[in-house]
């Protein structure tokens, strides 16, 4: 079992999905909760262009990722006021986003290596030197999560009497979209910009089926997006089959799982008192 | 000191007037029924003592000073439709979510907190409510959360924008009962809007009635008359009482009861469960 760790490409690996998933799954944990998981998966995609325009300006393809969706999640967050007109615009970002994305890969004439990479993840080709940008940005969106995690479960639960009481929406709809744009662009490195939601959405969404208390759920995503993230590197590793199939497999299976669960009245429930 | 006094106050939504020099105070300890009409201020005229809405003129002053957004001495239940049913969390969660909720840090999970929440869920008998989702509770058992969430910080004025809504006249009851005993109990003063006097009868001090972008403010016996109505909704209104009930009719039909469909409020920005709800 351990045998594989003795390669640098493998430990790179689980170190940087380390960090990818407790992230995502703690940032998703509020996603979720939110009902904005639509805004996540269209933030991954403008990151898709984003890294292509990088690599046609001749930077790290992550820099461009991060600042694409860092822009793009604050401009979605101010622009938010009428939701159900949202999705109609969020939905056109995101062909537009594939679409530019694609144009710069032609000029650029990238192998179909490189856009798969992008597409798809592959996290078995992460250096040392990005697992140290990912743990830094990581530290980033987790501590600034953590400061606005009161007033952003305030508005996200209750929103009428958050505001009554002097919680700006739009304020933390602003800062906590960045905070999934910076999410994004990690999961991004390690199960690319299509499979995002492997991380920020599946372990999110089958924490709340399994708890309906805040702290206990966003350690239970996190958990759940950690032990599918390595277990999907692990079976890679002896499967030879692509990590973030193995990562999104595992991540809708405990989805699946969690939700056979009865919500309450199960034994679960009634013994969790 | 009065609870609330309105001063020459003019209140204007979406360009609309909705009501026009309004003087009158409301005494602290009162329970007072606020009705009228769609679109007849309810909603506004509650969200200007917050200080959610800025008067066009006049002066709103609330226990003596002007009125603030995030005044922590009001207690605010607003008007719920389309929040809480997708939410997984408990009803406890939920409840403590609002507990210094304006504060930036971690959501509050200490020692004062939870014995806050615990008083709030005794005030309105929710702690048996209080361990279960949110999602599997019924609309009255979810009314009464959000009137627990309303008495966080102890507050010295409620409002409560239309607690009776989608609830069947037995629940009705219970809520309205509830409000009683806590103003008995807490001294708080109290205003509750709701679309049929009947369920509040017995319970409040005086009515305030809303109508054309005026008000009429007084007791059931002074303000729900003929007379009165036909100028608040500026078409001829009769009041019949039948044994203990008041129905307030309108030519051939009944005028309270047309208005059981929502009031149409300009929704809060950003939330994200308003694209499940459609617009009235």
């Amino acid at each position: 079992m351990l045998e594989m760790l003795r390669y640098d490409f493998m430990r790179n690996a689980f170190a940087a999905a380390a960090v990818v998933a407790v992230v995502g799954g703690v940032v998703g944990y509020f996603l979720v909760l939110r009902g904005q998981t639509f805004a996540g998966h269209a933030l991954a995609h403008v990151g898709f262009t984003g890294a292509t325009g990088a690599v046609l300006a001749g930077i790290a393809p992550i820099w461009g990722l991060v600042l694409a969706t860092v822009a793009s999640g604050i401009g979605m967050g101010f622009m938010g006021e009428d939701l159900a007109q949202r999705d109609v615009a969020i939905g056109l970002v995101l062909a537009l986003a594939l679409g530019l994305g694609l144009l710069f890969l032609h000029f650029f004439t990238a192998s179909a290596t490189q856009a798969t990479t992008l597409l798809f993840g592959n996290v078995l080709a992460v250096g040392m030197h990005t697992v140290w940008v990912l743990l830094a940005l990581g530290s980033a969106s987790l501590i600034t999560l953590a400061i606005v995690s009161r007033p952003l479960l305030f508005a996200s639960v209750h929103p009428e009497l958050a505001e009554a009481k002097g919680v700006s929406l739009r304020l933390y709809s602003v800062l906590f979209l960045a905070i999934v744009a910076l999410a994004t662009a990690e999961c991004a490195q390690i199960v690319g910009v299509l499979l995002v939601f492997a991380l920020m959405v599946g372990p999110a969404a089958a924490a709340q089926r399994l708890t309906s208390s805040v702290a206990t759920g966003v350690l239970f995503s996190a958990l759940l997006a950690l032990v599918e993230a390595w277990a999907g590197i692990a079976l890679a590793y002896y499967s030879d089959w692509p990590s973030s199939f193995w990562i999104t497999a595992l991540s809708v299976a405990v989805y699946l799982l969690a939700s056979l669960r009865r919500p309450s009245g199960g034994p679960l429930a009634a013994s969790s008192k | 000191m009065n609870a609330v006094e309105l001063r020459d106050l003019s209140l204007v939504l979406g360009g609309r007037v909705v009501l026009s020099d309004i003087n009158l105070d409301i005494a602290t300890g009162e329970f007072v029924g606020v009705l009228g009409p769609n679109g007849s201020g309810k909603t506004t005229l509650m969200r200007a003592i917050l200080g959610l809405v800025p008067p066009r003129r006049g002066t709103v002053t609330v226990l003596g000073r002007p009125a603030t957004r995030g005044n922590p001495a009001i207690g605010y239940m607003p008007q719920i439709r389309h929040l809480l049913p997708g939410i997984r969390l408990s009803g406890r969660e939920f409840v403590t979510s609002a507990v210094n909720g304006h504060r930036l840090g971690l959501p509050s999970a200490d020692r004062n907190a939870r014995a806050e929440v615990g008083h709030v869920l005794q005030l309105v008998g929710a702690r048996n409510l209080a361990d279960r989702p949110l999602s599997e509770l019924s609309g009255g058992e979810r009314q009464r959360l959000l009137l627990a969430q309303a008495l966080l910080g102890r507050p010295q004025l409620l409002l409560l924008d239309e607690p009776l809504i989608s609830l069947d006249p037995h629940r009705q009851q219970e809520v309205v009962d509830l409000v009683k005993s806590l103003r008995a109990d807490l001294g708080i003063t109290v205003l509750f809007s709701a679309h049929d006097v009947n369920a509040l009868l017995g319970a409040i001090d005086r009515v305030l009635y809303l109508g054309s972008g005026q008000a009429a403010l007084g007791t059931v016996d002074e303000v729900i008359t003929g007379p009165v109505l036909s100028r608040l909704y500026g078409s001829p209104i009769e009041v019949v009482r039948v044994q203990e009930r008041i129905f307030v009719m309108s030519g051939s039909c009944c005028a309270e009861a047309e208005e059981h469909r929502h009031d149409i409020h300009a929704p809060s920005m950003n939330d994200p469960r308003q694209r499940h709800s459609g617009h009235a």
